[in-house]
């Protein structure tokens, strides 16, 4: 790859905050076992988040982003772009990001917008930031991926279809917890994963989401980031990648030389399931939560349609300091209320009710 | 549709946005203009911590128009640590009960839809109080 | 005039409809028919005026302009006529606009007529509709409902007061026993303890029995100026000799106590001072118990209880017929049914029967001094007036 395939803005810029959010209600895959196959057949993951009656990508997004401005301790005057990026924003027209802005107290003096691109939209803001903050237009701003994904009943997505998702406050490196030394987009038009405008669930292409999908994208975009920057699997403490179900991140980190340890504390797909767009970045602000200054960490994320966002990480000495500012990510995942498959049904809107 | 109604009071709903009396220094909420202490004109912003307890609770069961997918729902007053009480419901409680006293935060939620194509309405409601940091 | 040169307001006529769901009877109807009684009962009398107590029309029936409607259907063509809204409080607050126009002497003879038609719309909107009487923005929104209201009130005082669960029971108990033997009434069963220890919550931890039924109803009063009425009427003379109204902090969030009804204390201090009148001298207490928190807070603004102490006069049985203070002599809203706006003047009707001794089985013995009071709201409002029985002669 020529080496300006590597993205780098030309002031240094990073994470000067990060913060998750994750609703409360666990369907567990064996749920949704019992109804659709009598009980039988391997699980995915163990169970997957879903939002309740009063949750979606608006207000899980204020609370993460928040939970970001707590631990990057500055007004929120001073952002000046709030993009959230998801496949399932409230409105099908008219921003989700307007609503956060305004509620977090960013507005009027701000850029906002909603992106998508199947479960990379939000790291997709995340480039976008690192070009807005890193060109000197802004000097904060704030990226979201945040998702309250339908599957398809009896589908094999409704298993790990989950809700959940992560903001990450992009800032000068100067102020950051979290630096970024350089990132990679990998992009092709690639069909594995649809939905048409008035449909209510997604197609997929079962295993043709596999191969030629995820892992290409995947590997390419963490093997092309490693090449440029002179590293290799061993030069990070952790790696995160986007997590559709548990063997998925797992293979494709052995693929590329990381082992368990490595992976270990950002792979929460097996207790919230896909948190689509923000599944790679709420896995990253797991590893944010123990990581020492210093660390490497590697993120990579997968949209289907299809590409992969790479992000070579740093710790830094801010981190320890502010993090304890907002909840831990595993303060989330362990809030846990177990519901069964008829209250999942009625949360998520699937009973019909007019 | 009650479109600018809501929008109006989108500050209030969001984010807790109150007065303070510049007089008395008296914490409002809901933010009135008068004070209601001492007469006196009160239009200083004020943002609240979110914090408070639970000063009396019950749950509807029988809701009116508006709110009938949400049943059955927790409403409670709560006392804010700055003084003013207010009245939301209350959610993510789970099985847990509810106790007077009880500590809770200000979250902003999804209050109500003003109908299948209309608005959706955001606003504050009160959780349990997340405990920070059970991981470190 | 009277001898201090005060005028005397005079009660002519009283009618009322039976409380219930009245499906074959229209919003109209159902007012004609309580006018159509109060003014025979008056011997006659037209009114000049008409004032009209109602909240829910036209929410529930499309229809506003109720005054002009009214007295064009009850045959009070060209009469003055309007409505009156105070949420709950409307009835008594109507009654105190035709006491003023009366005692200006603008007005020689007023009806005052309370009317409310609820069944014409389901449950949720009723509700919704009932839930305007609350703050828009800041109560209703959240789906807060009346019942909501007092419930968040009755676990509040059940704490605060360290009362057990049942504390409120001898309000729902007195009410119904009440309610056997008023022929008008919805409810005309007693019931017992343990039935209301085992009823079905409505809004914890306010019970079935601790919430009145909304129903429709209509009831109506002619009052007159003391000088234009023949000296031959049939009943003993009534007078209303303190009639006030005040308002509190409007959300029960907004109140600096929210155990304590402001407006109902203020309302009920200010009538008394006018009457001349004690506590201690009132035979009987129509109040307001829409739901049962409210008459042991009513009983405690009104001066006949300690803050805290209302629920035990229910508990001690002093508010039955025989008792120290009878309230809700006809079976209150509770049993005789929760008319909305018309309340108020059902509640006035029924004081005047008693006074007049005409309340049958009901009767309060020697009953000469009545005090009547309804809330609007959570008491935002409250409007309050004291009937005196005088002789026939002047």
């Amino acid at each position: 790859m020529p080496d300006n395939h590597l993205m780098k803005p030309y002031r240094p810029v990073g994470f000067a905050g990060y913060g998750a959010y994750i609703p409360q209600y666990r369907l567990p895959a064996s749920e949704v076992a019992r109804i659709w196959t009598g009980g039988k057949g391997g699980l995915p993951i163990k169970e997957k988040a879903v939002a309740g009656l009063d949750e979606d990508v608006i207000t899980m997004s204020i609370e993460a982003a928040r939970n970001a401005l707590a631990r990057a301790a500055i007004s929120p005057t001073e952002i000046r772009a709030v993009w959230v990026g998801s496949e399932s924003h409230p409105y099908a027209v008219k921003p989700t990001s307007t609503v956060v802005a305004e509620a977090i107290g960013a507005t009027p003096h701000t850029q906002a917008a909603d992106w998508e691109f199947a479960c990379k939209a939000g790291t997709e803001a995340i480039q976008a930031a690192i070009g807005f903050v890193g060109s000197g237009m802004a000097d904060y701003a704030l990226a979201i991926g945040m998702d309250t994904a339908q599957g398809r009943p009896g589908d094999a997505l409704e298993y790990t279809a989950g809700a959940g998702g992560a903001a990450f406050l992009l800032g000068p490196a100067t102020a950051a917890l979290c630096t970024i030394e350089g990132s990679y987009s990998f992009t092709t038009d690639t069909p594995d994963f649809w939905r048409r405008a008035n449909e209510t669930y997604p197609e997929h292409g079962e295993r043709f989401t596999g191969e030629p999908a995820y892992f290409k994208h995947i590997m390419t975009a963490a093997e092309s980031l490693m090449e440029a920057t002179g590293t290799t699997a061993g030069d990070f403490r952790y790696a995160v990648f986007h997590q559709p179900n548990t063997k998925f991140p797992v293979r494709v980190a052995t693929e590329l030389g990381f082992n368990e340890e490595q992976i270990a504390a950002g792979l929460l797909v097996p207790d919230i399931g896909n948190t689509y767009a923000g599944s790679a970045m709420v896995g990253l602000t797991a590893i944010l939560d123990v990581a020492e200054p210093g660390d490497r960490i590697l993120m990579v994320s997968y949209g289907s349609g299809a590409g992969s966002d790479a992000f070579s990480l740093q710790a830094t000495e801010l981190l320890s300091a502010r993090r304890s500012a907002a909840p831990d990510t595993l303060s989330y995942v362990r809030r846990r209320t177990e519901i069964d498959y008829a209250t999942y049904a009625r949360l998520r809107g699937k009973l019909v009710l007019k | 549709m009650e479109t600018s109604r809501h929008w109006r009071l989108r500050q209030q709903r969001y984010a807790l946005v109150g007065e303070v009396c510049p007089n008395c220094e008296v914490k409002i909420f809901p933010p009135r203009d008068i004070c209601p202490d001492c007469g006196e004109e009160a239009r200083q912003l004020y943002q609240f911590s979110g914090r408070g307890e639970v000063y009396s609770h019950t749950t509807v069961y029988q809701a009116p128009a508006g709110h009938t997918d949400n049943v059955p729902y927790p409403v409670a007053i709560v006392r804010l640590e700055e003084g003013p009480l207010v009245t939301a419901q209350l959610t993510d409680l789970d099985d847990r009960s509810v106790e007077i006293g009880m500590p809770v935060e200000m979250v902003t939620r999804k209050l109500r839809a003003d109908g299948e194509r209309g608005m959706l309405v955001y606003g504050y409601k009160f959780r349990p109080r997340l405990k920070q940091g059970e991981a470190n | 005039m009277k001898p201090n040169g005060k005028p005397q307001i005079l009660i002519a006529g009283i009618g009322m409809t039976p409380v219930g769901e009245h499906w074959e009877i229209s919003l109209r109807n159902l007012a004609l028919d309580a006018i159509s009684a109060a003014i025979a009962d008056a011997g006659g009398l037209r009114p000049q005026a008409l004032y009209v107590a109602n909240m829910l029309a036209p929410a529930l029936s499309g229809q506003s302009h109720l005054g002009a409607l009214l007295a064009d259907y009850s045959g009070l063509r060209g009469a003055e006529a309007t409505t009156i809204e105070s949420a709950g409080a409307s009835g008594g607050i109507a009654a105190r606009q035709a006491y003023l126009a009366l005692a200006s002497g603008a007005i020689e003879v007023a009806l005052v007529l309370g009317v409310e038609k609820v069944t014409d719309k389901d449950s949720r909107q009723v509700e919704a509709a009932l839930a305007t009487a609350s703050d828009a923005d800041y109560e209703a929104i959240q789906g807060v409902t009346a019942g909501a209201q007092a419930a968040l009130l009755m676990r509040r005082y059940l704490y605060e007061h360290a009362a057990p669960d049942d504390a409120l029971a001898g309000f729902s108990l007195t009410a119904h026993q009440n309610g056997v033997s008023n022929p008008n009434a919805m409810f005309r069963k007693a019931i017992s303890l343990d039935q209301y220890a085992n009823a079905p919550m409505v809004s914890e931890p306010l019970n079935t029995y601790d919430a009145a039924p909304m129903a429709d109803g209509a009831a109506a009063l002619v009052l007159a100026r003391g000088e234009i009425l023949p000296q031959d009427n049939s009943h003993p003379r009534v007078e209303i000799v303190g009639s006030a109204a005040a308002t509190a902090a409007f959300a029960v969030h907004d109140q600096p106590d929210p155990l304590t009804l402001a407006a109902a204390a203020a309302s009920a201090r200010s009538a008394l001072m006018q009457s001349e009148l004690q506590t201690e001298q009132v035979d009987l207490f129509e109040l307001h118990d829409r739901f049962s928190i409210f008459a042991a807070l009513s009983l405690e603004a009104a001066g006949f209880a300690e803050r805290g102490a209302g629920w035990k006069l229910a508990k001690d049985g002093e508010i039955g017929l025989n008792g120290r203070i009878p309230i809700c002599t006809f079976g209150g809203s509770k049993a005789r049914g929760e008319p909305g706006a018309a309340t108020g003047v059902y509640q006035l009707a029924e004081a005047i029967s008693q006074l007049q001794g005409r309340a049958g089985m009901n009767q309060v013995p020697e009953a000469a001094i009545a005090l009547v009071q309804c809330l609007g709201g959570a008491g935002a409002t409250a409007a309050t007036h004291v009937l005196r029985r005088i002789s026939n002669e002047i």
